[in-house]
């Protein structure tokens, strides 16, 4: 009995060359944070203080009794710390990046395909990348953007150039340590939820550990095991802050480095089509 | 016609462990079954032609291209069914399929149009929106033959299709390999341990035993090379009548009932066995002449004797 013989044909149309699957998986990804309302609530109130900043950069611009809140290079700074809690929430629900893959043995069905494993993970990196830069570099750019727009001129941008690559720089090295970090906990387990509190244990318990140590022996290099801490040294020398922590900007750049490249070892370990027990 | 797939000189270890040791094999065009006890390396060699496990020694060629060298280039042109179940959560099974397309060079609208082609073509049609999370093992292996159908490739990998199905099912599923191999012009390396499967589907066989070949070519060849089969029961201590026998060059294997088949060589004529029964007092209450199935040839290749 011929069963099931509906319409088997040989595909007849062009394919797309190879080493564009990333492009598939991150699209994936994204089209599937979208559907979920929790994420897309988070999104859009992230956008709130940005809001706020739009008004305080009109009325310093209108009204002189509100020049006390003129635009300084230390609204971008705090703007891009108050996005830090948003930033962390988006890492968060990105734990099932590669967890939800494992658990379901998808790593086969990907890995089988025309795709390398550096595809599948760049895939998998740049929807919580993109959506931490939505929150970050693209509302600080805008508020330069509608700086100008309220100020009439380009002087306060062109004494202040530095700031276009400080918001580059430190939103690009937020998004970077915590997609990284979240990605590679992520292919470390089964479970989303495992993921997620294991990222925030860490989050917290380095910050602690930082705070603890720094008391007892009075030295602030103890920052440097902090990711939280060392992003902040970074972002008070972009925005040439006086930094309250005494870390030279080039070990917390090593630093940054460091768990960046510990999570790509994770990840080259991790992202396997067979999983070789030994 | 050059050969599918190509080894010469496979070694692949985990480890310390060997799991395939100097695999020199070549896979003709059309329907071939990978056959071997559980541990045999089958899957072990999937995987290494597909570049999960690169090779210790040896080279390997698929479609005329080398596995070493092009690994993307060997993946775009077959479809791989894995042996365990894996999905992308949160997926029906026309986003899955879709999606896959997608992962192997199909264009967004071409994915989804041929997903639902081939969830028809597997029997998946009216189930085709369903989460995969919901579906039974027997869908679950239909999915993944869809999953590896959709970009349409040259040559199938599959992976113990018919595990966990009921016989109905198990049926549909050999049908469908069959259509595959036989009426729509792709090529079948069909791993099982279950020799049926490998028999209804396929004209070749390579029988894998310990991480090496046992044996390899045309199952009706290896089947019927000279010689006959006879089954035989006999009465008495059979021991010494067997071995008897295998000094007179006959072979026996038992089987789990009291019927033994013993292969006859050519030349050799299988009345003698009479003989050498009188001479060690056994009766033979039964002796009826026989075919060789494809059992007989995985017995006689892994030495189950």
């Amino acid at each position: 009995m011929p069963i099931h013989d509906q319409g088997y044909r040989h595909y007849a149309g062009r394919k797309r060359p190879l080493g564009t699957a990333w492009w598939v998986i991150a699209r994936q990804q994204i089209r599937t944070v979208l559907t979920q309302k929790r994420y897309l609530a988070l999104l859009l109130i992230a956008w709130i203080p940005f809001v706020a900043r739009v008004v305080q950069i009109y009325l310093a611009a209108n009204f002189q009794q509100a020049a006390f809140l003129a635009t300084s290079k230390e609204l971008f700074r705090g703007f891009l710390d108050q996005q830090g809690l948003f930033v962390f929430l988006l890492i968060v629900g990105a734990s099932g990046a590669i967890a939800d893959d494992r658990r379901a043995n998808a790593l086969q069905v990907y890995l089988s395909k025309p795709l390398t494993r550096v595809e599948y993970i760049a895939g998998k990196l740049f929807a919580p990348f993109a959506f931490v830069l939505s929150v970050t570099l693209v509302p600080a750019l805008l508020l330069l953007i509608v700086h100008v727009a309220f100020a009439g001129s380009l002087t306060f941008v062109t004494q202040n150039l530095y700031l276009l690559p400080a918001i580059l720089l430190y939103s690009v090295v937020l998004a970077l340590v915590g997609t990284f970090t979240m990605v590679a906990l992520s292919s470390l387990s089964k479970s989303r939820r495992f993921t997620a509190l294991t990222f925030t244990g860490l989050f917290f318990f380095t910050t602690a550990m930082y705070q603890a140590l720094q008391r007892i022996t009075g030295s602030q290099l103890w920052a440097l095991m902090s990711p939280r801490d060392l992003l902040s040294v970074i972002g008070d020398a972009a925005f040439r802050i006086p930094g309250q922590r005494a870390v030279p900007l080039w070990a917390a750049l090593i630093a940054v480095m460091v768990i960046i490249g510990l999570s790509v070892a994770v990840l080259e370990k991790r992202i396997r089509g067979v999983e070789v027990v030994k | 016609m050059p050969p599918v797939v190509e080894l010469q000189h496979v070694t692949v270890r985990y480890g310390a462990r060997t799991a395939l040791q100097d695999v020199s094999a070549t896979f003709p065009t059309g329907a071939v079954g990978l056959l071997g006890p559980n541990g045999a390396g089958k899957s072990t060699m999937l995987r290494a032609l597909l570049g999960f496990v690169p090779p210790t020694e040896g080279q390997m060629t698929v479609l005329g291209l080398d596995v070493a060298k092009s690994p993307l280039a060997v993946r775009a042109r077959i479809g791989y069914m894995q042996e365990t179940d894996g999905h992308i959560p949160g997926m029906n099974a026309v986003s899955f399929v879709a999606f896959c397309g997608e992962l192997s060079g199909l264009p967004r609208a071409d994915a989804m149009q041929r997903a639902h082609e081939v969830l028809f073509y597997v029997g998946l049609g009216e189930a085709r929106y369903r989460n995969l999370e919901t579906y039974s093992t027997g869908m679950k292996q239909r999915i993944k033959l869809a999953q590896a159908l959709v970009h349409d490739p040259e040559l199938l990998f599959l992976d113990e299709p018919t595990n966990g199905m009921d016989p109905k099912g198990r049926e549909e599923m050999l049908t469908l390999i069959a259509d595959i191999a036989r009426n729509k012009g792709l090529n079948v390396i069909l791993s099982s341990h279950l020799l049926p499967d490998v028999e209804y589907t396929c004209e070749h066989v390579i029988v894998l035993d310990k991480g090496t070949v046992a044996t390899q070519g045309r199952i009706e060849g290896l089947k019927g090379p000279g010689g006959s089969l006879v089954e035989l029961r006999v009465k008495g201590e059979p021991a010494p009548f067997f071995a008897a026998l295998a000094g007179a060059g006959f072979q026996v294997h038992e089987s789990d009932d009291d019927v033994m088949r013993v292969f006859v060589p050519e030349g050799h004529d299988p009345q003698a066995i009479f003989g050498l029964a009188s001479t060690h007092r056994i009766q033979v209450r039964h002796f009826r002449p026989s075919v060789e199935t494809l059992e007989d040839v995985f017995a006689k290749a892994v030495g189950e004797a």
